[in-house]
């Protein structure tokens, strides 16, 4: 993990990943995405069911009971971009070292 | 109803294929973990890491296309560009399990729905349609690109058309497959596009500063050559 301190490629992509989700998520389209316009518009979105876990912490890209809009969606993104930068990080990692 | 639905909720589709699907998607990432051991080493892996990471950033950027209705980056094509398509169809369902397990993004019974969707029709897919106009072109660096844009937009309506499969063996609610199918390409043909620009601008940016790491580039990037003096 050391590699994105000391690289600067990979400290400037961490850098910009961490400005969308954290900042710039903001400010996205609330607007349905394509499938859950079409699921409207043709009337299928009423088959939808919660997720099992929708009442968890980070549900909907918030962190449950914080009211402030701005942090709890940036707080949210940051934690998802570190969580995925480990999970990521160690299989990459382990599989680098098993093709050797 | 819901504040984001970026992906297949449980109920859209019946039990049964869901679980069809789940373990299609588990031979596909059992097949990627084998393959990407022959794209990744200790230069590439960390860029892996990077790629998963900024498509679960861009992922939370919902853009405008048509009246009332958003889109966002899949990432298929650009992550089989950067680290190859094992590796990339790892790093599209990292993203896409954990945005279901943290953020109730995408049902968990539907998580095979999606993986099926964007990590091995959307990543492989691409990189197809990628293989094949790279063929065809010059080999230009800066034509890269173009190639992803092509790759990118036409990725889009695939994965969109692969849910309606999903949607035609499965579906719980009975609207005419061939009304779905009509509304989710049209719609996701304009997403299309803007999955064509964010993909062909971050390859133009990585191409920019670490060439040497892209994997759509690297295997046929000339060789440089040390010349002799002549004497």
């Amino acid at each position: 993990m050391r590699e994105f301190l000391k690289n600067k490629f990979l400290r400037a992509g961490l850098v910009v990943s961490l400005l969308i989700a954290g900042v710039v998520s903001y400010y996205a389209s609330s607007n349905p995405d394509g499938l859950e316009k079409v699921a409207e518009d043709k009337g299928f979105l009423d088959t939808a069911e919660e997720s099992i876990n929708a009442g968890t912490p980070l549900a909907d890209y918030g962190i449950n009971g914080l009211d402030n809009e701005r942090l709890s969606v940036g707080l949210s993104g940051i934690i998802g971009v570190f969580v995925t930068l480990i999970v990521a990080f160690i299989l990459f990692k382990t599989i680098a070292r098993k093709g050797k | 109803m819901f504040a984001a639905l970026l992906h297949i909720p449980d109920g859209f589709i019946d039990v049964p294929t869901s679980v069809i699907f789940m373990l299609l998607s588990t031979v596909g990432i059992a097949i990627a973990l084998r393959g990407a051991t022959g794209e990744l080493d200790d230069k590439t892996a960390p860029l892996a890491g990077l790629t998963t990471v900024f498509i679960f950033a861009a992922q939370m950027i919902n853009f405008p296309v048509a009246a009332g209705t958003s889109g966002h980056l899949l990432g298929g094509a650009l992550a089989a560009i950067l680290i190859g398509p094992y590796a990339a169809t790892l790093s599209i369902t990292i993203v896409l399990l954990l945005q279901a397990l943290l953020f109730a993004d995408g049902g968990l019974i539907a998580s095979g729905l999606n993986v099926f969707n964007l990590a091995l029709v959307g990543v492989w897919g691409s990189h197809l349609i990628f293989l094949i106009i790279r063929k065809i072109m010059p080999k230009r660096k800066n034509l890269i690109p173009v190639a992803g844009f092509i790759a990118a937009l036409i990725q889009v309506p695939l994965a969109a058309t692969s849910f309606v499969v999903q949607y035609a063996i499965g579906a719980e609610a009975t609207i005419p497959v061939s009304t779905v199918f009509t509304a989710m390409v049209s719609t996701h043909l304009l997403i299309g596009i803007g999955e064509a620009l964010i993909t062909s601008f971050t390859l133009t940016a990585v191409l920019a500063t670490r060439s040497d790491l892209v994997y759509g580039w690297k295997g046929i990037a000339p060789k440089l050559e040390i010349k002799k003096a002549s004497s």
